[in-house]
């Protein structure tokens, strides 16, 4: 009993010191870091203005009263779309992590991992939490700041606290099933030593397909329902449909059950690619 | 004139104005070719740069016809229909990919240069060093977005000139005018961009000065009409009269784009601001170039 609990004790420590490592050496330039959070928000001015014409131009509606509304989503639920697809890619954003495995892939260094009682994928995770901890530490201030000067746009309001919750829970779902996506593309690194045009290719269809560009209601048939059954969606537009109640609310648990088989299911792959990889790897000198 | 034979006595001084525009001229030339020398040394990587600046464009024009199936205007009564507006794009990416191929790589090199005190061989040189800094590297793959640009509004301008209710008629005079002012706007994002580089002589390292100069280029890619209204108008008139990007696509695009008549009665005035701005930005440039350049302290071990 006690051996197991010693066991455990030494694990933690290590995982407490590996986070406390990656923390430290995120919050360096933390200065620099804050005004580069605030001034990413620049582009959001461009496009609320952008959209502020072009509802301007979208037929009015029949019926007397009712705002004008573009796939369902009124102005200022447009910016407030921008607003939450900013917040969302805040969590399943990862820059740099795919070409990081395939890098040491290429250049032997996954041999530290073969012989230190680490494991890779559990290393690169603790080392993303510390990197968005950091990041959240910094950042939260900027985003607080926005939400605040743009609450006008948030005309229906908190949502209640089952959505709000589920909300929370699809935002750390697509903090790690970004991040389990991107260890995938990375561990193909083990089978092409070089996998920039492959990243590249995701990265495009990320931008597009995930709702980062434009609320993914508005693709045409049959493009509509292809995104809905492509994971990219709970990266961007998932969390923010749900924060303005555009996903129904009967089916908001079936939607998180359907994102977590998806994460199981990169989990799983994950695990399985670097175990065949791994049968593949040959290190060399060193 | 003896100074092509000999090279020794020339070596010194600086070249007189009137020899000096053939001699810049090869050097340009020089600084091409070499670029594309290496540039071909790596033939898979140049295609697959080209590749994808041509699919960040195509991504772009799926947006808007996206957004074109459910408006058919870029803000009302503004003239900015879908073909209207792909004109515009396409002037954006012209211009874009210019000071994309010429500019960009020279200033992130700049800064580069500064930091190592790589600059003291530029400043070494025969040679008006502005000019050597400003030209030296060209990313030819940054060309392919030209192109793109260029069918992109062949193809709108067809579909203007051919619609059936009130076409576009296309008059020679553009032909001589939005080149001019493709070459105006241009002007304009160099100086900014060089300035901003400059400044690194004083900041030491200016990589969030990057990030600005993208920021600040984002308001220029929209026709200025969407900024006039409320706060808007604040920012119209920064980015037209104090820095002036709005003017660097909408002059030359709403010339292409828009009938040539009627006219709103503030266009003529706006057209003939575009190439005083552009004079001024260039001479500003210039003079903060020169400023920057007389506070530089070599960075050499």
């Amino acid at each position: 009993m006690t051996a197991l609990a010693n066991e455990l004790n030494a694990r933690m420590l290590t995982w407490w010191v590996i986070l406390r490592i990656a923390l430290e050496e995120r919050l360096v330039y933390r200065g620099d870091f804050a005004l580069g959070t605030l001034m990413r928000f620049l582009p959001i001015v461009t496009q609320i203005f952008l959209w502020w014409a072009i509802f301007e131009s979208v037929p009015a509606p029949s019926g007397e009263g009712q705002a004008k509304a573009l796939v369902g989503y009124s102005f200022p639920d447009m910016v407030a779309y921008y607003l939450l697809t900013m917040l969302g890619r805040a969590f399943s954003s990862m820059p740099g992590l795919a070409s990081g495995v395939a890098r040491q892939i290429r250049e032997g260094e996954v041999k530290k991992y073969l012989t230190q009682p680490v494991d890779l994928i559990g290393f690169l995770l603790l080392g993303r939490v510390a990197h968005k901890l950091a990041y959240y530490s910094v950042a939260t201030l900027p985003f607080a700041l926005v939400f605040f000067l743009c609450r006008g746009y948030f005309s229906g309001g908190m949502p209640d606290a089952y959505t709000l919750s589920i909300f929370i829970a699809t935002l750390m779902l697509s903090f790690l099933l970004g991040f389990f996506m991107e260890v995938c593309l990375g561990l193909v690194g083990f089978w092409f030593l070089e996998v920039s045009s492959l990243l590249f290719v995701y990265m495009l269809f990320n931008f597009f397909l995930s709702g980062h560009m434009f609320p993914l209601d508005m693709l045409p048939e049959p493009w509509r329902s292809i995104v809905e059954y492509i994971p990219l969606k709970y990266l961007a537009y998932h969390p923010a449909a749900i924060f303005l109640g555009k996903i129904p609310r009967d089916q908001l648990l079936f939607e998180l059950t359907i994102e977590v088989a998806w994460l199981i299911f990169f989990i799983f792959l994950a695990r399985w690619m670097y175990a065949r990889g791994l049968k593949r790897y040959s290190g060399y000198g060193g | 004139m003896s100074s092509a034979s000999e090279p020794s006595a020339n070596a010194g001084k600086r070249v007189s104005k009137s020899e000096g525009l053939a001699y810049y001229w090869q050097v340009i030339l020089a600084f091409a070719q070499n670029s594309l020398i290496r540039d071909m040394t790596f033939r898979t990587n140049f295609l697959l740069e080209c590749v994808s600046s041509i699919s960040w464009t195509m991504m772009n024009v799926g947006f808007y016809l996206i957004v074109f199936t459910h408006a058919n205007s870029i803000g009302a009564a503004t003239g900015w229909g879908k073909y209207e507006f792909f004109v515009f794009m396409a002037t954006t990416w012209i211009i874009n990919s210019l000071v994309e191929t010429f500019f960009m790589p020279n200033a992130e090199e700049f800064s580069e240069l500064i930091r190592t005190g790589g600059l003291d061989f530029a400043l070494l040189k025969p040679i008006d060093t502005q000019f050597l800094i400003s030209f030296r590297k060209m990313d030819w793959s940054s060309l392919s977005n030209f192109v793109m640009a260029l069918i992109l509004l062949g193809v709108s301008l067809w579909q203007l000139a051919h619609r059936d209710e009130n076409p576009l008629q296309v008059h020679f005079s553009m032909l001589f005018f939005y080149p001019l002012y493709v070459l105006c706007g241009v002007a304009i994002l160099y100086s900014l961009t060089i300035t901003l580089s400059a400044t690194s002589i004083w900041l030491g390292r200016n990589q969030t000065l990057y990030d600005f100069w993208f920021y600040i280029t984002n308001f220029s890619r929209y026709p200025m009409e969407i900024y006039q209204r409320g706060w808007g108008m604040a920012l119209w008139g920064t980015f037209t009269f104090v820095i002036p990007v709005l003017v660097v696509v909408n002059v030359p695009a709403r010339l292409l784009a828009q009938p040539l008549h009627p006219r709103a009665w503030w266009e003529w005035p706006l057209a003939g601001f575009t190439i005083f701005a552009a004079i001024f930005s260039l001479m500003a440039s210039r003079w903060v170039f020169q400023r920057a350049l007389s506070s530089y302290r070599s960075a050499s071990s």
